[in-house]
């Protein structure tokens, strides 16, 4: 019994040594895509990328109190940056792997619009400006058109959170990631808005390396820049840099 | 930010839900230390599962069940014309439920420490049974009331998974003070944080204190 106890452990860890695998601490925007640009990864390197999402500002929060992460992936350039200043992030690794598209979706209403401005169509669901950049962007969409109103907005912790609101028929229409277009949420659309990149402030998703020396980190990095997962990214609704 | 807005709204929270669950938990506490019923067991089982499940789990379900479409929620709209969710009705209920063995349990258990010829006697002095209930039951348990209504209060002050889920942050509705704390952990706001969190950890302390100095002298009488 216990040889067998000892026996399934050392396989277990065995397994664990055999295969190389980096920390990725990413912005819940992201999670999906990520989760295909590790599986295409895998299959060219072998290094396996796990994901370990929240919004944007609770990633920060973790690495900024020493969360043992390899790399971030944000969905804005601040917290990069401000990383890259403390000394958590690796000096010069930052770069823009992704510009971010706001739309509102509602599974409930004709018209995603019209909803924003109706007081007693229900909750408008967006995640939490303070924490997510998403959430930042959808109050400046909804404060310039003139329909954010403190009662009827509900706050996801992040952008994940605030989909379900939605999807759930809690909330009548979410303001959200694009890439968030998928699943339930594509299946059981009755309207989608894409909201005009001039009507919120620009979401530009940064990633940053936090572990100098780890070289599959480095490579992951390389391969978030290569053409392969640029398609990727831009399958999911986001825009590219050149 | 309000620094004592949530603690405010949270305080209202945890006494509202002490009353309903004072009300409503005696007599269910009255009836399991009284029954000899098959169905006890499964009573029992039912009151004591909020102490089991995860808050996720009856996050999940009253967020299906108060919203708009839910059994519950979709009624509740038909009367009212808003849904349960997001609203601070909707965290009564939930607390209700949540805070609900801490209220039963030790009514029950008093309830069933009572000797049944005080109350035979009672009844052979010509008391009602309600009467009897509330003059000699009452009285003689009051240490499990005492207990019932400070566990269940200081526990839905300390509420977070549930809310978090059927919540929404909303300030003055039901951003409530664990919400309000998380958040301010999570933006890096330790200051604020700091003063809600010491608040809490001072007022438990004193709270149960309180409660066990209160436990040990009625244990000496």
């Amino acid at each position: 019994m216990r040889a067998r106890a000892f026996l399934i452990l050392l396989l277990l860890a065995s397994g664990a040594e055999a295969q190389e695998r980096i920390q990725v601490a990413v912005s819940s925007n992201f999670v999906l895509t990520f989760t295909e640009i590790a599986m295409a990864f895998e299959e060219s390197t072998g290094i396996l990328a796990l994901a370990r999402s929240g919004s944007t500002g609770q990633l920060y929060a973790q690495i900024s109190n020493g969360a043992p992460f390899d790399v971030y992936i944000a969905a804005d350039d601040e917290r990069p940056a401000a990383l890259e200043h403390s000394g958590y992030g690796v000096k010069g690794t930052r770069f823009t792997y992704a510009l971010g598209r706001l739309v509102v979706w509602s599974r409930k209403a004709d018209d995603c619009l019209a909803v924003l401005h109706d007081p007693s169509a229900g909750y408008i669901a967006l995640a939490n400006p303070d924490l997510a950049p998403y959430g930042a962007a959808a109050r400046d969409f909804l404060v310039s058109i003139g329909a954010w109103h403190a009662e009827r907005i509900v706050l996801g912790m992040n952008a994940m959170q605030a989909r379900s609101f939605a999807v759930t028929g809690n909330a009548v229409a979410a303001v959200m990631p694009y890439a968030q277009l998928t699943g339930l949420a594509r299946t059981n659309s009755r309207c989608v808005y894409e909201v005009p990149a001039d009507a919120h402030r620009p979401i530009r998703q940064q990633a940053i390396l936090l572990d100098e020396k780890n070289v599959s980190a480095q490579r992951f990095l390389a391969y978030l820049k290569s053409d392969e997962a640029r398609e990727i990214i831009r399958q999911y609704g986001y825009e590219v840099p050149e | 930010m309000n620094l004592y807005g949530p603690l405010w709204l949270s305080a209202q929270l945890a006494f509202v839900t002490t009353i309903i669950l004072v009300i409503v938990g005696a007599p269910v506490a009255w009836w399991l230390a009284r029954t000899s019923s098959q169905a006890k067991p499964a009573v029992q089982a039912v009151v004591a599962m909020p102490i089991v499940l995860p808050p996720t789990v009856l996050g999940f379900y009253l967020l299906i069940l108060l919203g708009p479409n839910g059994a519950v929620g979709s009624w509740w709209v038909q009367i009212t014309g808003s849904a349960l969710t997001f609203s601070f009705t909707g965290l009564v209920i939930a607390s209700c439920i949540y805070s609900l063995p801490f209220a039963v349990q030790p009514m029950q258990n008093a309830f069933e420490s009572l000797p049944k010829s005080y109350l035979e006697r009672a009844w052979t002095l010509g008391a009602s049974r309600l009467d009897a209930f509330f003059s000699v039951a009452v009285p003689l348990s009051a240490r499990g009331f005492v207990s019932g209504i400070v566990l269940s209060f200081a526990h839905t002050l300390g509420e977070f998974g549930v809310v978090l889920m059927v919540g929404g942050n909303i300030p003055g509705e039901t951003r409530v003070v664990s919400i309000a704390i998380y958040d301010h952990v999570e933006t890096l706001n330790y200051a604020a944080a700091h003063r809600m969190s010491l608040v809490l950890v001072a007022f438990a302390f004193i709270v149960l204190a309180t409660m066990f100095v209160i436990n040990r002298r009625w244990s000496e009488r």
